[in-house]
């Protein structure tokens, strides 16, 4: 079995969808983005977003909580071709945009794709994993996409 | 006409805006992990001091949503923003631990009034974050939309 494979190079992985209600929007951004239109409807109404919609970091750590639901799977899966794969922290984030806002009541269906992957000369055995990953409403409209990069163990 | 402090035309190029201090406890941080990121470095502090973040640590879009929040008290709720259309990235170069006091200091790039759309401005900026001892433990470079003071006399 390839490293490539191992680690789904090139497989876009659906890892679930989730329904924004008024409530949790109005919630995370009242803790970490409290601007009019994520807490407000009238203000958003006045906003250029016409409605309430969510903190473009509500949508993003929504698609995280799918995204580290999804590791004891591919944990898993990994362990059938030997050493299971070890995840460790995130590196960063690249070209993250917010394309289309996230209304209340729009489902949204978060994806994963892992691109690329280096060795880090200096953690043996680590590797640099780069995935890009996207967010699509209902209408089958991408409204988020960003590349992160995460240091991963794998052999 | 505004009454906000913070219109397009406010924005220097050049410029820097500083913010914080704030503490950051471990109540916030386990709290935004268990919802949005519940991996054990996150979690737990042995299972933190385990890891190669050596202690309990920021989930890594606690770090941002948290960003986002101290550049809000600091300017941005009273400003005439109009969200983001993105973040051209976001490096986490250092652990977020559990009782660190975090500054913060936006540098503004580069600003240019829309085409489409005249009463509003594009402010590029690059932000980062410090720690108590003065590291960098995340930078961040996103481009935000805000309305003119004055969309009538601007060129």
């Amino acid at each position: 079995m390839s490293l490539d494979a191992k680690l789904g190079i090139g497989e876009t992985v659906d890892l679930g969808s989730h329904t924004f209600q008024a409530g949790e929007i109005k919630e995370f951004a009242s803790k970490y983005d409290p601007q009019r239109f994520h807490i407000d409807e009238e203000a958003a109404a006045r906003s250029v977003f016409g409605r309430l919609c969510a903190s473009g970091w509500h949508t993003i750590s929504m698609w995280m909580k799918h995204n580290a639901a999804s590791f004891p799977a591919t944990v898993e899966r990994s362990r059938q071709w030997g050493t299971p794969i070890e995840f460790g922290p995130a590196a960063g984030l690249r070209d993250l945009k917010w394309l289309k806002p996230v209304y209340v009541g729009d489902t949204i269906t978060f994806t994963r794709t892992p691109r690329a992957h280096r060795a880090l000369a200096t953690r043996p055995g680590w590797r640099m994993l780069t995935t890009d990953n996207a967010a699509i409403n209902q209408n089958g409209e991408t409204v988020m996409t960003f590349t992160t990069m995460v240091l991963m163990k794998a052999e | 006409m505004t009454d906000k402090k913070w219109a397009f035309e406010d924005f220097e190029v050049g410029g820097a805006i500083e913010f914080g201090p704030r503490l950051v406890t471990a109540e916030e941080m386990i709290d935004f992990a268990s919802r949005y990121d519940p991996q054990p470095m996150h979690l737990d502090e042995a299972a933190g001091k385990a890891s190669m973040l050596g202690g309990l640590s920021a989930a890594g879009l606690f770090t941002a949503s948290l960003f986002m929040r101290m550049m809000c008290d600091a300017y941005i709720l009273d400003s005439t923003s109009q969200g983001a259309p993105g973040v051209d990235y976001v490096n986490f170069r250092k652990p977020l631990l559990a009782g660190d006091t975090l500054t913060g200091r936006s540098v503004i790039l580069e600003k240019r009034i829309s085409k489409s759309r005249p009463g509003l401005g594009f402010v590029s900026v690059r932000h980062e974050l410090r720690n108590q001892r003065g590291e960098v433990i995340c930078e961040m470079a996103n481009t935000g939309m805000f309305l003119l003071r004055n969309p009538e006399t601007a060129a």
